[in-house]
């Protein structure tokens, strides 16, 4: 598990301060700092649980059951490839084995340039256009291989129209 | 479809409105991008005297991004439309009479998967801005929330139970009746809390919802709350729903701005206090009693029942609990009473309910009819087929959890007691489509996998049996095992299913066998022994 510098002590302390008053604070927190971070580090677990009032294992009982929640520091994308099974009435089978091979990762683990994490998603809501990945807040559709690789050529040159 | 309208050149040219959908999935096909040139045009050039809305979408998602133009006859449509078309679809239709375009769909409300909708709940969604208040007014918003604010608590709670309404998300417990147990309980912090955690592949109706209408479900949950006297709502909304969580944030802003929310609602004594909440990707938090751990900041384990939520639900007080659909009904029941919605449906499935088309389906989106359309007519009046082309050979209705149908089930109405009576859930209505590629003993093991994935752990049944339900399956198609053996392993996974629908704690592990059996009723070919090469993973 990843630990933190003290800058970004600091901003968990103000993330914590902001929330803990909210019932039920503990997911909002944890949102807000993963946000902030990109990922959760150790060295918050303490924090949050004595602001909450909780114990650390509780604090990390609840992130290690959300797959959302993150505690290394991931890819600078985050590629969430659905696996519904709309997505695989559409290919999507075939389509994460390929995606896997063209990255050189399995889910849940990040290439070796630091540049994608690649995660399984159940279902993104975009089932009228199987399949869907999302990277960031961005859903893609309707994706194969040829696709989904001008999307990736896309996250680096930022100017490649999209059809 | 290819039509065009011709305009009467005697009526002026007013200024005309262009829409343009935000929703996630037009704009997973580009509808961003074609919003950027119309403004572009249009700032080019100001003589088209027109303004850029960004609406919902009307469901028709393979003709996303489609682009409307106000005309004084009506919206006129184009779709699907690239960047490139759009400096020219502006010219022609904001200065000609006649358009002759090749994109040119004709008049919106003409086209027949809108006109022969029947849209209540969905009423708004593609039409307004989304987070326009003024908007949301001209088109009948808050004439639910007037009507309810003149009427006392149990005249409400009446006034949905005459509605005949059942909770949308998948359930189908009556609304009316729920509330009527939390209004029951003495006064106290009482909760309305909104389940907007649509975890089910194939649907996307209360993401729909969500992105082109907020203010409505707003407006149901504002109403919730009188009914049952409760002063605080959450929106449990997953986190996989990004557009939507920024649009409800909006619209919530906006309503509280205008006095729709907070203390002294529209200038009664009333107040009514609103928040979004995300998830965290947790499919089991759909489940009532896990999000409501969750929101109470918990890992998301299901509760054993009784106690209800409607008597100890969120922080142990009383809680209304509905998915989003249920809660964006209501608006119209206070609008035009009860008796108005009870009168669309058949037998005990009331009023209308929003069906998805997904998968491998030609024409996918959403569909609000009611009750008592069947399954062959979506599927082939509206949905055209199989994207693919091919033969339709199988659809999965409900969600994971639901079965899947083969052809000669598909004469069955959109009914939860005629879903029942086949051994299927109507549930959230979403239908994902599969072709004759389908090799269903893998979507059966992927059934299992999924609830591998998902289950909380709390019981036993659902999270053991579905490993051992991965491992069984496996040895079913297992071409090394003989038949003596296959066989055991069938009967094997039968015990597994009921073991896991007769001991789960919730419909997780106990509807999980509902499409492990059906593949297996209905398509055991696909469950012999398979080569290696073959074997589903």
């Amino acid at each position: 598990m990843a630990a933190t510098n003290e800058q970004g002590l600091l901003n968990i302390t103000t993330i914590i301060k902001k929330h803990q008053a909210l019932p039920g604070a503990m997911l909002p927190i944890l949102h807000a700092i993963q946000h902030e971070l990109s990922f959760i580090p150790s060295n918050a677990h303490t924090l949050i649980a004595k602001a909450l009032n909780v114990s650390k294992a509780e604090v990390h009982g609840v992130i290690s059951f959300y797959p959302h929640f993150r505690t290394e520091q991931p890819g600078t994308h985050v590629i969430e490839i659905c696996r519904g099974e709309s997505c695989q009435a559409m290919g999507s089978r075939a389509l994460e084995t390929t995606i896997k091979k063209h990255l050189s990762i399995d889910y849940h683990q990040t290439s070796k340039d630091k540049q994608y994490t690649l995660e399984p998603v159940y279902c993104l809501g975009n089932c009228a256009c199987s399949p869907a990945m999302r990277i960031g807040d961005d859903i893609h559709g309707e994706l194969d291989q040829q696709k989904f690789e001008r999307i990736l050529a896309s996250l680096n040159t930022y100017s490649l129209e999209l059809k | 479809m290819n039509h065009s309208p011709c305009l009467d050149s005697s009526i002026k040219l007013e200024p005309r409105k262009i829409f343009v959908s935000l929703d996630t999935t037009a704009r997973s096909r580009g509808s961003d991008k074609v919003a950027t040139q119309v403004e572009e045009t249009l700032n080019s050039q100001p003589d088209l005297s027109a303004t850029l809305v960004r609406n919902g979408s009307r469901g028709m998602f393979w003709l996303e991004p489609l682009l409307e133009i106000s005309t004084p006859q009506g919206r006129v449509a184009y779709g699907p439309v690239t960047p490139k078309d759009v400096k020219d679809i502006i010219n022609q239709q904001c200065f000609n009479d006649v358009v002759d375009h090749r994109l040119c769909l004709g008049f919106t409300e003409q086209l027949p998967w809108i006109k022969s909708q029947q849209r209540l709940t969905f009423a708004r969604v593609g039409i307004i801005d989304p987070i326009d208040i003024n908007d949301y007014i001209i088109h009948g918003g808050f004439v639910g929330l007037t009507n309810a604010l003149a009427k006392t608590a149990q005249q409400l709670v009446d006034e949905v139970k005459s509605s005949g309404l059942r909770g949308r998300g998948g359930a189908a417990f009556p609304t009316g009746i729920k509330w009527q147990t939390v209004l029951d309980q003495p006064e106290q912090q009482k909760y309305i809390v909104c389940n907007a955690d649509e975890g089910d592949s194939g649907t996307f109706a209360d993401r729909m919802l969500m992105e082109g209408d907020p203010l409505v479900l707003i407006e149901g949950m504002i109403i919730a709350g009188l009914s049952v006297g409760a002063n605080q709502g959450y929106i449990y909304l997953r986190s996989e729903y990004p557009q939507a969580h920024a649009i409800l944030n909006k619209a919530i802003e906006k309503a509280k701005a205008a006095g729709y929310l907070g203390q002294n609602i529209c200038g009664s004594q009333h107040s009514f206090n609103l928040e979004v909440r995300l998830g965290a990707g947790a499919y089991i938090c759909g489940e009532e009693t896990s999000l409501l751990e969750s929101l109470e900041g918990k890992r998301g384990l299901v509760r054993a029942k009784p106690p209800l939520p409607a008597i100890e639900g969120l922080f142990g007080q009383p809680t209304v609990v509905n998915n989003v659909i249920s809660l964006a009904s209501v608006p119209y029941i206070l609008s035009y009473g009860g008796a108005r919605y009870r009168d669309f449906g058949m037998g005990r499935s009331r009023g209308t309910i929003p069906i998805q088309l997904a998968g491998n389906i030609a024409q996918g989106g959403l569909v609000e009819l009611a009750f008592g359309i069947t399954l062959n007519e979506l599927l082939q009046d509206f949905g055209n087929g199989c994207k693919s082309k091919r033969a339709m050979r199988s659809v999965q209705v409900g969600g994971p959890l639901g079965a899947y149908l083969p052809a000669d089930q598909w004469h069955t109405a959109l009914d939860y007691e005629e879903f029942t009576a086949i051994g299927a859930v109507l549930g959230h209505a979403g239908i994902v489509v599969f072709d004759d590629t389908v090799d269903m003993a893998a979507q059966a093991r992927f059934a299992m996998e999924f609830c591998e994935v998902e289950s909380c752990g709390k019981c036993t049944p659902c999270r053991i049996g579905s490993v051992r339900g991965v491992e069984v399956i496996d040895k079913i198609i297992n071409p090394d095992n003989n038949e003596q053996q296959r066989q055991d392993n069938i009967n094997l996974l039968g015990d597994l299913c009921d073991t896991m629908e007769y001991g789960s704690l919730c419909a997780m592990g106990g509807m999980t066998p509902f499409p492990v059996r059906s593949a297996l009723k209905y398509f055991p070919d696909d469950f012999s022994p398979k080569s290696s090469t073959q074997k589903a993973q």
